[in-house]
């Protein structure tokens, strides 16, 4: 009964919203930017027509005004290099880059200044930025709005990747990614976005930690490791091997970059098993570090080679039935872990 | 279809016509595609009609285009095939680019169609390319890139102006300002209120027309594919013209703009004005007019039969055409 009134549950949306919203009030250095990020321009009765393109930002600009929530031009160059600018200067800014895909436009900025500075001049220039944006596929948006790209970024050193599964690890990670002194990037898989699990997100902000990978199942025969939107493949996955008498460990990752290698390979060094499910392209990612992470690391413990289940080796299509077979499925993971498993 | 003179002749008028209707007719169709769940997010270019076709009515198939997110319209104006563009929307092996582009990339280089792009701005400089191949090889084609006034703050327009300027390139900017990027007013993201303005500072013709005249759209166009062509350089234009639906399919525009504001402009259509145009010239009876629009509505209804009965790609589509050749 308690336990029943406690739960409060929110959206994903809902969940990075308030955690700017309590960062806003708790900081006046924190401020806003991003195309439609109010909407309208401040428009007389108009205003916060749109609260950002997945709304992650709406109610923001009546409560904090013109000043901190800014409507941008369609400058990603612009206003993502003014956002590492207010950040080394003493503002600690969110900007949202629309999808990830349109890091081409604005590259330069957060790879050779975001990421560089605090390194280039020698530790005494901070920039304490945020970069939202949104990702995956699933939605029909064709190539350039439908990738994942979150390994292109943790290549880079300087820069924080982090990558939310559910509303409470939005809220948290988006707490602590406004409050960390580093760049921080954290991705929004599009399919979640809408998502309101049962689980209880907590109304007073916290934070979960950057560089921390989570056990979202406990297991014994096989770990699988999700990130952000495939974790929830990986559960899927767990329970209907649970039916053919697998106990499967499933690994939510949570950080990129940092990557938290100590949860990882305990969990694999217990189930001597590892499939990893990613959504970013197959070459150069997260899923081959993991797997180079899992061989190097943890060969001696192993009873199969990881498997890593990720798209072919391609651009996202449109069409609905090529769309179908490029993102990664439950099926899929399945048929990994039998093969692993074997 | 290409013209010099810089009035249109009747059968021009006639063309621009046809045109205009079959993209207004082919956009709601489309959003009825979209309304019945087989398409996702479609910007629709209903108002902006007259933009590309008073353009486009001066180019050759060898003449290449480049558009937007939302550019059914330029495809149409340029000549694409309209069952393989409903096809492409649907997601079908039959579309121009095999279904796998969609709504926001449709590509037919055999109509000069290089390319809707989904990357505000991105275009632009690769418009400028074309224009310098048509220069490198001594040809006359032109290249035209159309961008909206959100695009306008990119700095890929920019460079662009500046290349095409010192290299003199057969090349036309033509920025379709319909005063919203998504839902951030034009006069808001502009600084100086103007596109066409920027021209100068680049050393070329910066030109406002009224985007909803088909006529001065064909004028100011013929003009500029004239220099274009004749190696006097490239030209800016500003095209000020309307988008009457949201951004994309769920977006309501009043959260954003008034009535009134909607209102005025629709009562500036490009088509009534253009109808209007042929009635007051007797370019054409009330009847050759109805059968230009049954004509329209016929072939936009064919094409969407045909989309609709069109196969999806095979599985082996999904990996195809990522190279030309990888070993």
């Amino acid at each position: 009964m308690v336990q029943a009134e406690a739960t409060r549950k929110i959206s994903f949306i809902q969940a990075i919203n308030e955690a700017i919203a309590q960062e806003m009030r708790r900081d006046p250095k924190v401020i806003v930017m991003g195309e439609d990020a109010a909407g309208a321009a401040g428009r007389k009765g108009k205003e916060d027509a749109w609260g950002g393109a997945m709304r992650l930002t709406k109610g923001l600009y009546p409560e904090f005004g013109a000043a901190r929530v800014r409507d941008t031009p369609i400058s990603e160059a612009g206003f993502i290099g003014a956002g590492v600018g207010a950040a080394a200067t003493g503002l600690r800014p969110v900007v949202e880059l629309m999808y990830v895909g349109f890091f081409g436009v604005c590259a330069d900025q957060i790879v050779n200044n975001a990421a560089k500075m605090h390194y280039m001049f020698g530790g005494k220039v901070d920039v304490p930025l945020t970069i939202m944006t949104a990702m995956g596929a699933g939605t029909g948006s064709a190539a350039q709005h439908s990738e994942t790209l979150y390994s292109v970024f943790t290549h880079f050193p300087g820069l924080k990747c982090v990558v939310p599964s559910d509303p409470y690890t939005a809220k948290g990670l988006m707490t602590a990614a406004i409050r960390d002194n580093d760049p921080v990037i954290i991705f929004n898989n599009r399919q979640l976005m809408g998502f309101t699990p049962s689980g209880h997100v907590p109304e007073e902000a916290y934070t979960v930690p950057i560089g921390k990978a989570r056990i979202a199942r406990e297991g014994t025969d096989i770990t699988l490791i999700g990130i952000g939107y495939t974790t929830h493949l990986c559960l899927q996955a767990a329970a209907e091997l649970e039916s053919r008498g697998f106990s499967a460990e499933v690994v939510d990752l949570l950080s990129l970059s940092p990557m938290d290698d100590e949860t990882v390979l305990a969990s694999v060094r217990k189930t001597r098993r590892a499939v990893i499910v990613d959504e970013d392209y197959p070459r150069c990612s997260i899923a081959s570090d993991l797997s180079a992470l899992i061989a190097e690391e943890a060969f001696d413990y192993l009873d199969a080679p990881p498997k890593r289940v990720t798209p072919p080796h391609t651009s996202v299509p449109y069409s609905g039935p090529l769309e179908a077979l490029y993102v990664p499925t439950v099926e899929r993971v399945v048929e990994a872990a039998n093969e692993v498993l074997e | 279809m290409a013209t010099t003179s810089t009035a249109p002749d009747p059968k021009t008028l006639l063309w621009m016509y046809r045109t205009m209707v079959t993209i207004r007719r082919f956009e709601e169709q489309a959003r009825r595609e979209a309304d019945a769940g087989k398409l996702r997010g479609m910007h629709s270019a209903i108002g902006q009609e007259a933009v590309p076709t008073g353009i486009c009515a001066h180019l050759r198939d060898d003449d290449f285009i480049f558009g937007t997110h939302r550019s059914h319209h330029h495809c149409i104006a340029k000549g694409v095939s309209l069952k393989k563009m409903m096809a492409e929307l649907l997601g079908k092996s039959t579309g121009t680019n095999k279904g796998k582009g969609g709504t926001m990339h449709i590509a037919d280089i055999d109509k000069g169609m290089l390319g809707a792009n989904g990357i505000v701005g991105s275009n632009i400089p690769v418009a400028t390319g074309a224009a310098l191949t048509a220069q490198v090889k001594g040809t006359d084609g032109v290249s035209v890139v159309f961008f909206g006034d959100g695009a306008a703050a990119q700095g890929t327009l920019h460079e662009a102006m500046n290349l095409a300027s010192i290299w003199k390139l057969p090349v036309l900017f033509v920025c379709e300002n319909n005063r919203y990027a998504q839902s951030t007013p034009f006069e808001y993201s502009i600084a100086g209120a103007s596109v066409a303005n920027r021209a100068a500072g680049y050393g070329m013709p910066g030109v406002v027309v009224d985007g909803q005249s088909a006529l001065e759209m064909y004028e100011v166009g013929g003009e500029a594919v004239r220099r274009a062509r004749a190696g006097d350089g490239p030209t800016l234009i500003e095209a000020q013209t309307y988008r009457y639906m949201g951004h994309f399919g769920a977006d309501n525009p009043l959260a954003y703009r008034d009535e009134e504001e909607e209102a005025y402009y629709k009562s500036k259509d490009c088509l009534a004005a253009l109808k209007a145009h042929l009635a007051e010239t007797n370019t054409a009876t009330e009847a050759e007019i109805q059968a230009i629009e049954q004509q329209a509505a016929d072939d936009v209804a064919e094409a969407s039969i045909f989309a609709n009965e069109s196969p999806y790609p095979g599985p082996e589509q999904l990996t195809a055409d990522v190279y030309i050749s990888y070993p």
